[in-house]
């Protein structure tokens, strides 16, 4: 286990990923008074009620109305500000892709799209509330940064380092308690991936929740005798080609894992990339072009597959395939 | 210091913005004649008298905005862009060509001065709802953000949910103005999708409405100082354009939405534009 993660073997503290950003984002405005925040009828949900409760003046309720909160985003933008916008992930970037697409990507303007409760855990809901295709819909916009936290602790680091950049980003949160992995020490960087645990035989490369799956999973591989390398990948796109192409050259085989379509999503990113530079077998873990349905959180999980499990099963079959 | 001008020679030089509107049409080959023609007064009247700018310096700080929100009809803003001294006249035959900065739909990237992309309709209000309560956020009263619309855009859902928040928060540093020309490609507004009661919808909202003839030179400039003393709600301006406005085969017709001018037409219609010289409202009217 690397030094980055914490010892997944102990007594985990559990917060919900979208905590963090609340922190962070607080945090952030304090640290720059340009930072500003609105919100689709959904503060509390998002977390964006404290850095309401600070700074009322730098806060907008936008109502019901995705399209309106990304290009007021984009609007506040152009003046200097830099703009949080938060919904859940099914309305933004669900309903509102082109106005991103036009208004905050091809018009470059550094608007920070927050999109709360993606992928199956929201639970009881259903499908209509659990997002599985924003990671594909915001990683094919050129300029757009898009960014999958695994755990509340390294969400506050995220949005701090959104306030810092430049560019169209977006954060994916989730909203079930998850298992605090990292810590303060562990380093976060946008466009950087991290060996969470060193390994010769697969390389597991996961986002989100799913990191902490792919962590229990390396442990149970272990003792099956297979020596799992997990990358943690928070930033899909750009990609850390570096650390996940040194990583497969040396392994030979890959995993993917995450909580939403694997079609377009982190598995998809990965698939393109190794295409190009270094074809090696390859097993998808996340929702097989299918949607969700009602459920507890972690039922929906084992039920779709999205568990360490299931990485687990994966792993053996890629270590397998790769065998002469 | 801002140069005033006399209404005889903005109406002169709208005709000379309209002419070049024809002629970059007609090189580019496609584009939308319609519109531009239409807003050829208002966009004179905006930068050649309403708008505190600089085209010297197209980020002053302290500038006014101008969003153009149906981004179809950028070819006069381009034109008047480059009478108003932010480039050369020439470049104006670059419009829609491959690597010019004059795009078919506006990129605000590629040319200085170009305050937003758009194209896809309805985006502008919103922009400027954002940029109005950034404003507001930063105590600064002396800046206006005009957005120019088409009516066929108010059918976007995303027009009125701008609509709302700006008449929500009493954005006053907006002046949006509506280029009420009654077409859109299908055809009439009214049967594509009835506007009406245009007015009525806007001071439901939470807007001050004013209502002008919108080749009318004067009545613009008028009604953007009227706009700029409102300070309790933000200002709609309906403006009453006739589309094709200065070429009478293009007048109303809405099948010139969306088409240039082949050269017989170009021909046609720039020598009909110097026959009108810098009498079209009183030859129109």
């Amino acid at each position: 286990m690397s030094k980055y993660v914490l010892d997944i073997n102990t007594e985990l503290a559990q917060e919900p990923i979208r905590k963090g950003f609340g922190r962070g984002l607080l945090e952030a405005g304090k640290r720059n008074a340009n930072v500003v925040a609105a919100c689709a009828d959904l503060t509390d949900s998002t977390q964006m009620s404290l850095f309401k409760a600070e700074f009322p003046d730098r806060f907008v309720e936008i109502g019901v109305a995705e399209q309106n909160l990304v290009t007021v985003g984009a609007g506040m933008a152009a003046m200097g500000k830099i703009p949080f916008v938060s919904s859940y992930a099914a309305f933004s970037p669900g309903r509102n892709w082109e106005q991103i697409r036009t208004t905050i990507c091809l018009n470059d303007r550094p608007v920070k799209v927050v999109g709360s409760h993606a992928g199956v855990s929201v639970g009881p809901d259903g499908a209509t509330h659990q997002m599985l295709e924003d990671i594909a819909l915001m990683r094919v916009l050129p300029n757009m940064v898009v960014i999958v936290p695994c755990d509340s602790v390294e969400a506050e680091k995220a949005t701090l380092a959104m306030a810092n950049d430049p560019r169209p980003n977006y954060l994916r949160l989730a909203r079930e308690a998850s298992p605090v992995i990292t810590s303060a020490d562990t380093p976060f960087e946008i466009g950087k991936a991290y060996v969470f645990a060193a390994g010769a035989d697969v390389t597991i490369i996961a986002c989100g929740t799913m990191t902490y799956q792919a962590l229990v999973a390396a442990d149970k591989l272990f003792k099956d005798g297979i020596d799992a390398e997990v990358i943690h990948v928070p930033t899909i796109k750009p990609l850390d080609r570096e650390t996940i192409i040194k990583s497969v050259k040396k392994t030979g085989c890959v995993v993917t894992a995450e909580e939403g379509q694997m079609n377009g999503g982190l598995g998809g990113a990965i698939a393109e990339l190794l295409a190009d530079e270094c074809p090696a077998p390859m097993v998808r873990i996340g929702m097989k072009d299918r949607f969700g349905e009602s459920g507890e959180p972690a039922e929906l999980l084992e039920y779709f597959g999205l568990d360490a499990k299931h990485i687990q099963l994966a792993a053996h079959h890629v270590v397998d395939r790769k065998k002469p | 210091m801002k140069q005033k001008y006399s209404i005889d020679w903005l109406d002169r030089k709208a005709t000379d913005i309209r002419k070049d509107i024809i002629r970059m049409l007609e090189h580019a080959g496609s584009g939308h004649s319609a519109g531009p023609l239409g807003l050829a007064d208002i966009f004179t009247a905006l930068y050649f008298d309403v708008l505190q700018h600089d085209p010297k310096d197209p980020d002053w700080k302290d500038r006014d905005i101008l969003l153009l929100s149906n981004g179809h009809c950028v070819p006069v803003r381009y034109a008047t862009m480059a009478h108003a001294g932010y480039f050369e006249r020439k470049e104006l035959m670059t419009l829609r060509k491959l690597g010019s900065r004059l795009q078919g739909h506006p990129e605000r990237t590629r040319l200085p001065g170009m305050e937003t992309t758009s194209g896809p309709l309805g985006c502008g209000l919103s922009q400027a709802a954002g940029m109005a309560l950034a404003m507001r956020m930063d105590k600064i009263d002396h800046r206006w953000v005009y957005v120019v619309m088409g009516d066929g855009e108010l059918n976007e859902g995303n027009i009125w949910e701008a609509a709302m928040l700006a008449g929500k928060e009493k954005l006053h540093n907006i002046i949006g103005i509506i280029d009420r020309n009654n077409i859109q490609i299908d055809g009439p507004t009214e049967s594509v999708m009835p506007l009406e009661d245009l007015r009525g919808k806007w001071e439901a909202f939470g807007w001050h409405v004013i209502e002008i003839n919108g080749n009318d030179i004067e009545a613009v400039i008028d009604a953007c100082a009227m706009g700029r003393a409102i300070v309790e709600k933000p200002v709609m301006i309906i403006a009453h354009t006739i589309p094709g406005k200065g070429i009478d085969f293009m007048e109303y017709d809405f099948h010139w939405h969306g088409m240039p001018p082949n050269h017989e037409q170009a021909v046609e219609a720039l020598k009909e534009l110097r026959t009108l010289g810098g009498r079209i409202r009183s030859e129109h009217e």
